[in-house]
């Protein structure tokens, strides 16, 4: 049997006047997968996930996320069906503190049933191993620490997909392969969406790699193929 | 006196306080396009410029046109001296927060205008105008002798009052000299457009900042002391121009010196003639209403900077 | 230990304590700013918890306070409804403003506030002949009583003002560590983060509005019955600089510095008109200071530096 479909896009398109920096994407996302998002800068990968998540509108397609359309759906109302978003920039509530944070966003899906709001904090943040700084204001933790919060309020969110802008952006070595560790652990229970240019990071994580190159999809496919791909290889290097 | 004259008496009317709005405006609308910032105190400066008027003019013995030379030079040099003074020290400092340099502005504002009732005082004085001379204006009429002029009783206007509608047009085509063709323009107008890039060409930012809030007191100040002969200096007299000078910025477009212009000349003439012929408080309810209009529904004003 | 709560109430008892301390001047001076320090504090709602900044408070002080007014004037209600209709007419302005100046953002925001707040005074002032303009109108002693409780005396004024006072704080103090006040504060800190968080950021920042605007509506309605007077002065600029200057001063985003930064500025400005016509230049002088080097205010240098868990 076919995987079902988490996420479906069907000719998406988005034009800033006179450029389009997406033209009709179709893009099928399985439930369970974790996909990676590749391209070279200015690929339009930003602004097609920006379009999945609400924060840009499309002009034209259509989004469906489990099998409704969500295309008109506002920002906020696509994230309370299960959609959890990390920017690209750290984008964090910097004079709260790290649990603060993480309630905040424990909270938008629990509402007003906050009994158990303390104990799934509490858990997002040791799942990124965090529990420690739980106190620490998160504008003074370090960079590293701050993509963790963030990946630590989406898991508070427990959304049925997770996605990931540039997730390792600007991280250490060791932090790397400390998130590939979790991003595996959490791919158990939640489909992955990652936009990534650390292409280790890309082959060793990802079940298929999707491949954007002047807002259109150029290839798709396992890793293995994606690396063997002229295609891809030529908009790496150009010409 | 009929309807039509009494229409031109209110156009006229409306002229001159449209001339004066204008260089206020501008100075408002001048320190809004490149600083971005928004001055609650511009009101103040422009009550200062009266009442510094009121002051040299005391000051200089001699006759009223002497005098009046004299302020209308010195006056908004000082005026502008003393807000560049006070953009270095305060504005700067708050690093040019939307927020912040309205609070500041709005103790500023306080600040110039007790100082000014502690020294000068709450009373009301008048400056006597540099000339005076009464014009009668004619009007036309299809009477029964064919076309017909004559000089309706009430319908004139005063040399000093032409000469306000004057000055205002040649400091605007002034303004519009610099802004457009001298390396200050440029400078203005780079600033305005990218102040990061602009510093890392060497503009030093800060610095022209302090000259353009200076500029934009200097043009409020400018423009009180063109109207003082006809109005009283009082120490509460910048209230009305802050509230007019607001909407007429917003309604021309933040940002945008000729939409800036064209509102003044709209609302200053509609302003008199709503005045005239119904209430004042009536006239500035539909001005303020028309400026939340336009806030919501066109944010960008008439002729506004395309920016978010 | 529930140590904000112990905190709060043990300010409340200690209002009531003051009471029977304090010299009969104090009483009237002290209601005046507990009724204020509502008003402040219904401000620092949408100011200090969630992080916009109107220029036009002063029309929901005066929908209270006329709301009120005009009920015992022109339709000959007792206080008691005619309080009621002053809260209600402020929550209802506040909802219309707040359905229109949310079409806005930033310096519009703050434009549209005070010019909708402008347009609220000029209406005073046109409809003269209800209003009696910027004269005003006295609420007569004979009419400011409920049941047997006279509350232009200074004993049952002062404590009339304490419970509204009171109230209020509590209702605020819960406010802010609810879940929704949570997410207001969140709305202040990183809005477009909170949206992505799945909270509906529009709904939030339109019922803190109607919050502040029914609370500062409430005060000016407890303003007009306790002292008697309503005239058009309450809904000019300067009455919605006030709460923006006490707010600031006491320690925006913290419970009890709405009330220390009207206590300060009550008792400065009482000292210094004393000695000068300009005492308001002390307003503008302590704007300025503190936006410049005391953001965070009296209280919100106390959290920082040694009451971590004021709220």
């Amino acid at each position: 049997m076919a995987a079902v479909n988490l996420l479906s896009t069907r000719a998406i398109c988005k034009e800033y006047g006179g450029l389009k920096a997406v033209q009709n994407v179709d893009f099928d996302l399985p439930k369970g997968e974790v996909r990676a998002l590749i391209g070279p800068n200015g690929a339009g990968k930003t602004t097609f996930v920006s379009m999945l998540c609400g924060r840009i509108s499309v002009s034209s397609g259509v989004i469906e996320f489990e099998g409704r359309d969500v295309t008109a759906l506002p920002a906020h109302k696509r994230i309370s069906l299960g959609i959890a978003y990390t920017f690209q920039i750290t984008s964090i509530f910097n004079n709260l503190t790290a649990y603060e944070n993480v309630a905040i966003a424990v909270q938008g899906r629990l509402g007003n049933a906050t009994n158990t709001l303390d104990a799934q904090t509490i858990n997002a943040l040791t799942r990124v191993g965090l529990e420690s700084r739980s106190d620490q204001t998160a504008g003074d933790l370090a960079y590293g620490h701050q993509r963790l919060l963030e990946i630590a309020m989406g898991l508070g969110q427990k959304p049925k997909l997770l996605i990931l802008d540039e997730p390792t952006q600007g991280l250490s070595d060791s932090e790397i392969n400390e998130f590939k560790a979790l991003i595996r652990d959490i791919s158990k229970e939640t489909t992955i969406l990652l936009i990534e240019h650390n292409i280790d990071v890309v082959m060793s994580l990802a079940d298929r790699i999707t491949v954007l190159n002047f807002g259109e999809i150029i290839a798709e496919g396992t890793p293995d193929e994606i690396h063997t791909n002229a295609k891809v290889q030529l908009a790496y290097l150009g010409g | 006196m009929e309807f039509g004259p009494h229409l031109m008496l209110a156009m006229l009317e409306g002229l001159v306080q449209a001339s004066v709005l204008t260089l206020t405006a501008l100075g408002l609308s001048l320190v809004f396009g490149v600083m971005r910032v928004v001055n609650v105190a511009h009101g103040e400066f422009f009550m200062l410029g009266a009442v510094l008027a009121w002051w040299v003019t005391s000051m200089i013995g001699g006759s009223a046109m002497f005098g009046f030379a004299i302020a209308i030079i010195v006056v908004p040099l000082l005026v502008g001296l003393l807000a560049a003074i006070a953009d270095w020290l305060i504005l700067r400092r708050v690093e040019y927060d939307p927020e912040r340099t309205i609070v500041a502005t709005i103790g500023l504002l306080y600040i110039i205008q007790q100082v000014t009732l502690m020294t000068y005082g709450p009373d009301a004085h008048p400056v006597p105008p540099p000339f005076n001379t009464r014009l009668s204006l004619p009007w036309f009429e299809f009477g029964a002798n064919g076309f017909e002029i004559y000089f309706p009783w009430g319908l004139s206007t005063t040399s000093y009052k032409l000469f306000v509608i004057g000055a205002a047009i040649i400091t605007c085509l002034g303004l519009w000299f610099i802004m457009s063709r001298s390396k200050l323009g440029l400078i203005l107008r780079a600033t305005q457009l990218d102040s990061e890039t602009a510093q890392a060409f060497g503009i030093p930012v800060e610095r022209v900042y302090a000259l353009v809030f200076g500029m934009g007191a200097a043009l409020a100040a400018l423009g009180a002391v063109l109207v003082v002969p006809i109005q009283q200096a009082h120490y509460l007299m910048g209230a009305d121009p802050l509230l007019l000078s607001f909407i007429v910025v917003i309604i021309g477009g933040l940002g945008s010196l000729r939409g800036t212009v064209v509102a003044a000349i709209l609302i200053g003439m509609s302003d008199g003639v709503i005045s005239v012929f119904f209430s004042p408080t009536l006239a500035k309810i539909l001005a303020t209403l028309l400026v939340v209009m336009v806030l919501i529904y066109r944010p960008n004003g008439l002729f506004g900077a395309r920016t978010t | 230990m529930n140590k904000p709560l112990v905190l709060h109430l043990g300010l409340i008892a200690l209002l009531i304590v003051l009471q029977f301390v304090l010299p009969v001047y104090h009483h009237g001076v002290l209601a005046r700013v507990l009724v204020m320090a509502t008003y402040a504090m219904g401000y620092n709602i949408l100011f200090g918890y969630t992080g916009l900044l109107s220029l036009g408070h002063a029309m929901f002080f005066a929908a209270g306070l006329y709301g009120m007014g005009l009920s015992v004037q022109h339709l000959g209600l007792s206080v008691g409804p005619a309080f009621l209709i002053g809260i209600l007419a402020s929550a209802l302005l506040s909802l219309a403003v707040g359905l229109l100046a949310l079409r806005t953002i930033g310096v519009a925001f703050m434009i549209v506030t005070l010019m909708f707040s402008q347009t609220i005074f000029l209406t005073i002032l046109y409809f003269n002949s209800i209003t009696r303009g910027d004269e005003g109108f006295v609420i007569q002693q004979s009419v400011r009583q409920i049941g047997r409780l006279d509350l232009s005396d200074p004993s049952t004024r002062y404590f009339s003002a304490l419970a509204l006072f009171a109230i209020v704080l509590l209702a605020v103090l819960w406010l802010v560590r609810s879940p929704t006040g949570r997410v207001l504060i969140a709305i202040r800190e990183n809005e477009p983060r909170a949206k992505m968080l799945g909270y509906d950021t529009w709904r939030y920042k339109l019922a803190a509005i109607v919050m502040s605007g029914t609370v500062a509506g409430t005060a000016g309605a407890a303003y007009g019955v306790l002292f008697g007077y309503v005239g058009a002065s309450f809904a000019q600029v300067p009455y919605s600089i006030f709460p923006l200057l006490w707010v600031l001063l006491g320690g925006a985003g913290t419970v009890m510095g709405p009330l220390v930064g009207t206590l300060f500025m009550f008792y400065l400005i009482d000292l210094s008109s004393a000695v000068t016509d300009a005492y308001m230049l002390v307003v503008g002088v302590v704007l300025v200071l503190l936006t410049m080097f005391a953001r965070n205010g009296l209280m919100g240098v106390v959290r920082e530096r040694w009451l971590k868990w004021l709220p």
